[in-house]
């Protein structure tokens, strides 16, 4: 058991019926509020002890079966292969489950397969290059991490791809030929940073762009114009972070922006106002607190909370572990829904968040449960864990960063990296 | 990258297959192609179980790629490589190639994007397929009523509110924006997509300067909340239409606010409050005729505000409403009579680190 808020003690048997009553009322609400199934969140005494477990014997298994075998469900993510290795690897990563060097260098050469010859991965071998998948393959190979892992990247290819999407605007298309949203300034600016081609010019005019769609909500759409959206704000306000520039967002409407989405009842997140809770916002919504918590910081903000980000960490930490967990192994968007690797890496990625507060230099833990429900720390911008970031950025920040071929850019000459601030 | 990537195996859709039944490799049509298995290598990872279908299907997909091959055959396979996977972009690419190659007619495209929407409404490829047919048309006459219809059976669907926004400013069709909105409105006063699409429709045509449409839109907003005090949607737009210019600045608005306190109070009329209060106290900086004790009244009911809404009313967000109380106080540079200690803190001094 551990305090709460304002160091009240509650009284043990007090704090029990009070608090298992919360997390029935918890999952018991969000069944009720949704779906037809007669099936509630397995009675786990462990849960009604309010010690609520992550199952963590259940999602290994069911997340190394994955990394080798799908079933033809996954056909409809037949082009998103390289985001099923990322979401696998990095679960397993928070798990603290280490991926055998077999395991780890097979998804190598995988994803060696999914790079295209014209720079930049594809959802796999044979198809087009794409900044998701690309996004998704740079982040599973720094975790990996080993020198075949890094050696896989074609930077200058690469740099040629980020090239081949950039628009006149700011903005970057998924791919080519595709669609513009604010996805795609994150997944460049997440990929160039890491591997270390990142240059101002790549980014001219892009942080404008971004800027241009945060709304009168306060958080930010996928375009400029459309409704506030935890996933496109998170990803608009990352690619700031990577580019630093978050100091030109409104900072105060987006934090009050995302603050609200935290569900009163439910503890989870929802994606935009008035709609629903989903498991997967743990990472999208509740990862912007920290990012938000160093943007304040470095704008001179004196009253910060030097132990919490500014949610309700336990009633995260209990959506998560009441409400999003396949007792087969796997999490999930609510209780009904069925389970998917998707769900299973934002779920703990939120979980991380929720318990980790700070940095390596002050750090503040706030585990729900048993001590075992701990999860290694997450990088709120990459997403990846934080010695896997400093690992990849010491490696490619020995290369130099590539000649820009691009015909649309005026320097033909290599020139060195901005400053980085990943914040590591 | 969002919840579209979640792994539910959609009802397949019968449009256009030439064949269903049979294997490629056992048609005529097919028999000059030499089918190009997947290069997965010799230690797959995260391999598929694909159907037997789907893995003839895109065998021979990859060979009339690899030949760039631009031919009806090509393009009737692109239609089963769609349905067995939406979201394959490189088979809707090639899709597009093909339609300008071979000339296609880009009505019936229209009609085929049509249903494979109503399908799977919420798959970005298949938007930003009908989109590129519209703009290549140049004619945008369906899509109003189009995405009227998709909106009716998801109203929040986000592809189609982004199609929408898209015809609406590159065809100039505001006209009836609003009374869509209103109707949208209507149906679900707590539809956000609703109102941002009201935001969007008003800063695109008469803009939120003149204080006529200003005045228009609180009493809109105020008779929605009469009618659902609860509805965040509401008390968002208020603030977002005002925030530029000032809270304070509609007359009366914060006398109207109180006056709604007593009998349809919610955590965010109070949040509003508070809004008003700190815009109160930063405009009072610019004015001489704020005296001392009006601005530590105020700086008071703020603080009052935050108090309730952290212990009381919106405890969720107890973190956030402290830590705005600290805030305001720090830059009022003064503190208010509810004496709230400051919050817990580590025993080591100085700065945090948060590097």
């Amino acid at each position: 058991m551990w305090q709460r808020d304002g160091g009240q003690l509650f009284k043990k048997n007090f704090f029990f019926s009070f608090c298992v009553k919360r997390a029935v009322l918890r999952c018991l609400f969000v069944h009720f509020l949704l779906h037809s199934s007669y099936q509630l969140f397995v009675i786990n005494p462990s849960f009604l002890c309010f010690r609520p477990a992550l199952l963590r014997e259940q999602h290994y298994q069911y997340l190394k079966k994955g990394l080798r075998h799908l079933s033809d469900a996954y056909e409809c993510l037949d082009a998103s292969r390289p985001w099923l290795c990322f979401w696998i690897l990095h679960s397993l990563e928070l798990l603290e489950e280490p991926i055998p060097t077999a395991v780890a260098s097979d998804v190598c050469q995988f994803l060696a397969r999914c790079q295209s010859p014209t720079g930049g991965f594809a959802g796999g071998p044979g198809q087009h290059a794409h900044l998701a998948p690309t996004y998704a393959a740079v982040n599973a190979l720094c975790i990996i991490g080993t020198e075949e892992a890094y050696n896989v990247i074609n930077r200058e290819k690469l740099l040629d791809f980020l090239w081949s999407v950039k628009q006149p605007d700011g903005s970057f298309v998924m791919h080519v030929g595709g669609e513009v949203d604010v996805r795609s300034a994150y997944c460049a600016a997440s990929v160039a940073s890491l591997t270390n081609i990142l240059t101002p010019k790549l980014f001219e005019d892009t942080t404008n762009w971004i800027l241009s769609c945060q709304n009168w909500e306060g958080g930010l759409s996928g375009v400029p114009g459309l409704e506030a959206h935890g996933g496109y704000t998170f990803c608009g306000t990352a690619a700031l972070v990577i580019l630093g520039k978050e100091h030109m967002l409104d900072l105060k409407a987006l934090l009050r922006w995302v603050v609200s989405r935290q569900m009163r009842f439910e503890g989870g997140f929802q994606g935009r106002c008035n709609k629903l809770v989903d498991g997967c916002y743990s990472f999208w919504q509740a990862g912007l607190l920290p990012l938000l918590h160093r943007a304040l910081f470095k704008e001179g903000e004196s009253e910060l909370s030097r132990q919490r980000w500014m949610f309700e960490q336990q009633a995260l930490q209990e959506y998560i572990l009441l409400c999003c967990q396949n007792p087969a192994g796997g999490l999930l968007d609510k209780p009904g829904k069925s389970r998917d690797f998707y769900h299973t890496c934002y779920c703990l990625s939120g979980l991380s968040i929720a318990q980790h507060f700070g940095n390596m230099d002050l750090h503040h833990e706030m585990i729900l449960g048993k001590e075992e429900n701990r999860l290694a720390p997450t990088h709120p911008v990459y997403n990846i864990c934080p010695e896997k970031v400093s690992q990849a950025l010491q490696h490619f920040h020995r290369l130099p960063v590539p000649y820009e071929n691009n015909p649309r850019s005026s320097h033909p000459t290599g020139r060195p990296s901005v400053e980085m601030r990943a914040g590591v | 990258m969002f919840a579209s990537a979640s792994s539910v195996k959609v009802a397949a859709l019968t449009v256009n297959t030439p064949s269903v039944n049979f294997n490629l490799k056992y048609e005529k049509e097919w028999a000059d192609l030499e089918p190009v298995p997947q290069d997965d290598g010799p230690n797959p990872v995260v391999k598929i179980a694909y159907s037997e279908k789907f893995s003839d299907v895109y065998d021979y997909f990859r060979a009339l790629l690899k030949n760039d091959e631009r031919s009806d055959r090509a393009f009737a396979l692109t239609a089963e490589a769609i349905e067995l996977n939406a979201a394959n972009y490189t088979v809707w690419h090639y899709r597009r190639v093909l339609l300008q190659a071979l000339s296609k007619d880009l009505r019936e495209e229209m009609r085929y994007i049509t249903a494979i929407i109503e399908e799977q409404p919420k798959n970005y490829q298949v938007w930003h397929h009908r989109r590129m047919v519209v703009e290549w048309l140049n004619d945008p006459s369906e899509e109003l009523e189009f995405i009227a219809d998709i909106l009716s059976q998801d109203a929040k669907n986000y592809h189609a509110w982004q199609h929408r926004q898209w015809v609406i400013q590159e065809y100039k069709l505001w006209d009836n924006e609003l009374k869509f909105v209103e109707n949208l409105l209507e149906d679900d006063v707590r539809n956000n997509s609703a109102w941002n699409q009201r935001h969007f429709v008003i800063s695109h045509t008469t803009g939120f300067s003149d204080p006529a449409i200003v005045e228009r839109e609180i009493q809109y907003c105020l008779s929605q909340i009469r009618k659902a005090p609860h509805n965040e949607s509401a008390w968002n737009y208020l603030k977002g239409m005002l925030q530029d210019r000032g809270l304070s600045s509609p007359p009366g608005l914060l006398e109207r606010v109180l006056e709604l306190k007593e009998t349809h109070c919610s955590p965010y009329l109070l949040a509003f409050l508070f809004d008003c209060y700190e815009d109160a106290l930063e405009n009072s900086n610019q004015k001489e005729n704020v005296g001392e004790e009006e601005r530590k009244d105020i700086l008071r009911k703020a603080l009052e505000i935050c108090d309730l809404l952290a212990n009381e009313k919106d405890t969720i967000r107890k973190e956030y409403w402290l830590f705005l109380g600290r805030s305001l106080e720090n830059k009022s540079g003064s503190r208010g009579p509810s004496d709230k200690p400051p919050e817990p803190s580590d025993p080591a001094s100085g700065q945090q680190e948060m590097s």
